[in-house]
């Protein structure tokens, strides 16, 4: 009974009046409300990036997803939770693990699930981006998850439609699921943030997963190194609370968590460094360089990975890795988010 | 047509030291310039001088500027009239109306139009509908290459015997050093300024805002403020060696400023400009990806807009100009990357020049009108700026007390890509008169017809008139 | 709920009143399935649980037969997620045996619309395919809005909409007792 836990949680925490003329209980604790009556709701429309988050609200998220993996576990992986309601995958650049992965977690919420991408649809048109939130609108689209290659696409987006709008990456700004689903890795593994030492190695400029990771990591406590060429690595990284080098191994010692970032080859070109070769004698993890982490280090790559450049195959295979893992932990957090930005937002309560 | 400007305070460097005059304009032209004129010689001067806006009889109007103050008609060396070419965003029609409400009497209309005027038809073209059209005046600006292509010289004298009244790529950087060179010995014997844009296009990359936290956090690709400095670093050297007179458009950076002003101690012929949003606002004004923000060059840090104010006040930067660029809603309304840069400036120059640096004592009144007319008129060779007897009366009231909230659609430029919407302004333009006549008041434009109904009327002057959305 | 609120009207039940109930539905449930073969309990969070756990331990002590016992949180079944105005959290199912030939008896603390005992058996047919499922509820309400009836009843509480009852429990709020309360 949801009604009676809330009023439970009323009872206990909210009405001061009604605690005074109750009695204490025997053993004299203080009354509790009942386990998982919390008092944080998701108020958020948009999730657009981890800035700004509360570490109540990434742990809120995290809790969910945990809830939600449950679903590997199961025969029939199906909820009924979205039922009617349109998820649109609204899709700019290709991807294939965040697209899917948001497509599976909106189906198995029993939700239908569009994708649009720029193949097919008008963007390659020339239509804009406001045109095609007001056609969303009139579809009736319950969520938009957008991946677009202009940093700040999402927050257009967002101010332009009524439905709850998801940040699946926006150029070189935010890619607020990715980093969800690393901290929950790191949750999974790790148990803690607090004091967590974690390196992220690679192309800092361009990366948006690298920003997620660091707004989410510094809320929740962790210590962040950031490391990789000049070129890649901003000074004014250090401003959102990270150390940055340019040394690899003083980087690794004694890491618990390395996230390893793709490299584009179109950087190379840009002449932001020399050749893949040297990026990957300079910057490739090998699990030579690991040693100096810590000895149960955790490895993780947002995918997919370039072997021999950035990870090499055998610490890619390494048991500390979780690279495949996060794939699963991926659709969790992504239905989490589904169920959260679609929650109730009228004003009165049916009973139940 | 004659008015009689009565008890304003006169603030015009030309004629010395500032006080309260009467300005009398007959025939288009400053008449006389003194303290208490009579309206006439005759008697009944006296009886209706006090009532703005009445007839004494003749045709005389008197003009009451009591409580405001009188200066010679403001210029804006630095505007994109878009026309021929992007009429959608602007047109010399709207665009002279923009710079009439703003208290701008003449603009100079930079040559990146469609065609580039590099060429003495369109310079020519300019001019007649500007003539026919414009409220203001419109200087045109003539292009120092063909094409605004960087590749060959423009025909130069062909330009200066059309009337352009400076040389300028904006918009277009000149990358090749070689042919800048040439450019500042060749406009040499026309006296002609080369205005620059400065910008290292290959150090600028695909950056879309000044490089910095801001542009980090946003993860939008940035424009070290050193994209402008080497080139102006390179164009002052030019100049130096060439003895040709250099004018650098919009200063944006603390680095820039500096250049400038060690450039002038060795007694480079340099001038330059800065625009009211770069002494205004930081590349903060991003934050939530306003396109309206986006500018080229772009917003600084907050240390760069100290540094233009510190050019300002000790006289490096000699002009303040809007680098007014209208871009439609549309254009704007896309994806931070994809947006024009450029912001229009016309209708809110003058009160942020009095709120920002006047009001905060980072320049005198004086010196903030002398960067807004003697200086401009001088640097481009025009009998403007000044309101001594015999000019053509080209004059701006202000009132420095009216409070006002910006509100873009109140804009009579076509275009609304302003990032100062609803923002609150202290100080306003309420008169501009072109030649003798009275083009705009209170933010309303006073043209053709509009301007007799207005004036028997005595609608215009009473109160809050509608569209500037005054506060207080 | 974002309703004002709440009057303590009346205790409906206390500690021994509770005790005896949970006695006697666990003697009607062994009656019911003739032995205690097959049964398996499984709580609706977060109340039925501790529930559940009382009568299994009940069982045990009559029948000597230790039953497994489940969770079951059913917030991604609910009907009404869209309407509610504060979302629930979503809690873990542990469901730690099969359910499939299974004799189910969900166990909750008050039955009122219906509308949780239909999610929970959306819920629970999901995880499998039990042979029969009974549902026990410590508390009657009534005002169904659904063709459910309980198959084992604590007490049947006739109220009026207005009222909201109160199970606490020692597991979860330090005190065993069922309050009656009127919404102000």
């Amino acid at each position: 009974m949801f009604l009676d836990e809330l009023l439970q949680a009323f009872f206990n925490f909210v009405h001061p009046a009604l605690r005074r003329i109750r009695p204490k209980p025997p053993n004299g604790r203080p009354p509790r409300a009942a386990k998982g009556v919390r008092s944080l709701e998701w108020k958020r429309k948009d999730l657009l990036g981890l800035e700004g988050l509360s570490a109540e609200e990434i742990h809120l998220i995290l809790d969910t997803a945990e809830s939600c993996k449950q679903i590997y576990e199961r025969e029939i992986k199906k909820f009924p939770t979205l039922r009617g309601r349109t998820v649109v995958n609204l899709f700019y650049e290709p991807s294939t693990r965040t697209r899917t992965s948001f497509e599976l977690a909106g189906k198995w919420m029993g939700a239908d699930v569009i994708n649009v991408s720029s193949s097919t649809s008008s963007v390659a048109k020339g239509e804009s981006l406001r045109d095609t939130a007001r056609t969303l609108e009139a579809l009736g689209a319950d969520v938009v998850v957008i991946r677009h290659s202009a940093a700040g696409a999402a927050h257009q987006l967002a101010s332009e439609v009524r439905a709850a709008v998801i940040n699946a990456g926006d150029g070189a700004h935010e890619h607020p699921t990715q980093g969800l689903l690393d901290l929950y890795t790191i949750r999974e593994r790790k148990g803690r943030f607090a004091g967590l030492r974690v390196t992220i190695v690679g192309d800092i400029l361009h990366s948006r997963v690298a920003r997620s990771n660091i707004w989410g990591l510094r809320t929740l406590g962790a210590e962040v190194t950031v490391v990789g060429p000049p070129t890649l690595v901003p000074r004014e990284i250090t401003q959102l609370g990270v150390r940055a080098t340019h040394d690899l191994e003083e980087a690794l010692a004694g890491a618990d968590v390395v996230n390893i970032l793709r490299i584009q080859l179109e950087r190379q070109k840009k002449g932001l460094f020399p050749s893949l070769r040297e990026y990957a004698r300079l910057y490739g993890i090998t699990a030579e360089k690991l040693e100096s982490a810590g000895e149960d280090v955790l490895i993780m790559h947002p995918g997919p990975a370039n072997l021999g450049v950035e990870v090499s195959e055998e610490v890619a295979r390494d048991p500390r890795s979780a690279i495949s893992g996060q794939v699963q932990n991926g659709v969790a957090v992504r239905m989490a988010l589904l169920y959260l930005l679609t929650g109730g937002r009228a004003q009165d309560a049916v009973l139940g | 047509m004659r008015y009689l400007v009565k008890g304003g305070l006169v603030v015009d460097p030309a004629l010395g030291p500032e006080g309260r005059r009467d300005i009398l304009i007959e025939d288009g032209k400053v008449a006389a310039v003194g303290e208490d004129l009579a309206a006439t010689g005759e008697a009944r001067g006296s009886r209706k001088a006090s009532h703005d806006g009445h007839s004494g009889g003749d045709d005389l109007k008197v003009i009451d500027a009591t409580g405001k103050v009188v200066v010679p008609g403001l210029i804006d060396m630095h505007v994109h009239l878009r026309e021929p070419g992007r009429e959608d965003e602007e047109t010399i029609h709207s665009g002279t109306r923009a710079a009439a409400r703003g208290g701008f009497t003449g603009v100079v209309a930079m040559a990146n139009t469609s065609p580039v005027a590099d060429n003495g038809a369109v310079v020519d073209f300019v001019r007649e509908k500007a003539r026919r059209e414009g409220l203001v005046n419109v200087y045109p600006v003539g292009a120092v290459t063909k094409g605004q292509k960087g590749e060959e010289l423009a025909e130069i004298g062909e330009l200066a015997g059309a009337g352009a009244i400076a040389l300028s790529d904006d918009g277009h950087p000149i990358a090749n050093a070689g042919l800048m060179r040439r450019a500042l010995e060749y406009a040499g014997p026309f006296n002609l300024p080369v205005i620059v844009h400065a910008e290292d296009k290959d150090l600028a990359g695909d950056g879309v805002m000044h490089e910095g936290f801001v542009s980090l956090k946003l993860g939008l690709k940035g424009i070290p403020a050193a994209t402008e400095e080497v080139m102006i670093a390179r164009d002052l050297l030019l100049a130096e060696m060439t003895g040709g007179r250099l004018h650098i458009a919009h200063v944006s950076t603390a680095g820039a400023v500096e250049l400038i002003r060690q450039a002038k101690r060795r007694g480079v012929r340099v001038t330059a400009e800065a625009t009211p949003h770069h002494f205004t606002l930081t590349d903060e004004a991003v934050f939530g990806y306003n396109t309206n923000a986006r500018v080229s060059p772009p917003l600084r840090a907050a240390e760069d807009v100290a540094a233009v104010r510190a050019g300002l006040a000790d006289g490096t930067i000699d002009v303040i100009a809007t680098d007014h660029a209208p871009h439609t809603r549309e254009e704007k309304a896309v994806e931070f990357d994809l947006a024009p840069p450029g912001m229009v400036g016309l209708e809110t120059a003058v009160a942020l020049v009095l709120t920002e640096l006047v009001a905060r004592g980072v320049l005198s009144l004086r010196e903030a009108v002398a960067k807004l007319t003697a200086n401009p008129a001088k640097i481009l060779g025009l009998a403007a700026g000044t309101l001594q007897v015999g000019v053509l009366a080209d004059l701006t009231i202000l009132d420095l007390e009216r409070e006002w909230v910006v509100d873009t659609r109140a804009f009579v430029s076509r275009s609304r890509n302003s990032p100062f919407e609803g923002r609150r302004l202290r100080g306003m333009p309420v008169l501009t008169m072109v030649g003798g006549k009275v083009v705009a008041r209170d933010g309303r434009i006073v043209a053709d017809g509009e301007e007799k109904m207005a004036e028997d009327g005595s609608a215009a002057g009473r109160g809050v008139v509608a569209g500037w959305a005054a506060n207080g | 709920m974002e309703t004002g609120k709440l009057r303590e009207k009346i205790q409906i039940m206390d500690a021994e009143a509770m005790r005896r109930a949970l006695t006697r539905i666990a003697h009607e449930i062994i009656e019911r399935n003739k032995g205690v073969e097959k049964v398996c309990l499984v709580g609706i969070r977060t109340r039925g649980v501790p529930l559940a756990n009382r009568l299994a331990e009940r069982i045990r002590e009559i029948e000597g037969t230790s039953l497994p016992v489940g969770s079951l949180d059913i917030t991604l079944y609910r009907d009404d997620l869209t309407t509610i105005a504060h979302q629930p959290v979503v809690h873990k199912t542990e469901v730690g045996f099969s359910v499939t030939g299974a004799r189910i008896v969900l166990v909750d603390d008050v039955i009122f619309t219906g509308r949780t005992t239909r999610a929970a058996l959306d819920a629970l047919i999901d995880l499998g395919r039990p042979q029969t499922i009974q549902l026990a509820v410590l508390i009657d309400r009534g005002h169904r809005e659904l063709p459910i009836r309980p198959d084992y009843v604590g007490k049947n509480v006739p109220t009026s909409q207005r009222e909201v009852v109160s199970v606490r429990l020692g597991e979860t709020d330090g005190v065993d007792e069922v309050i009656l309360n009127e919404l102000l």
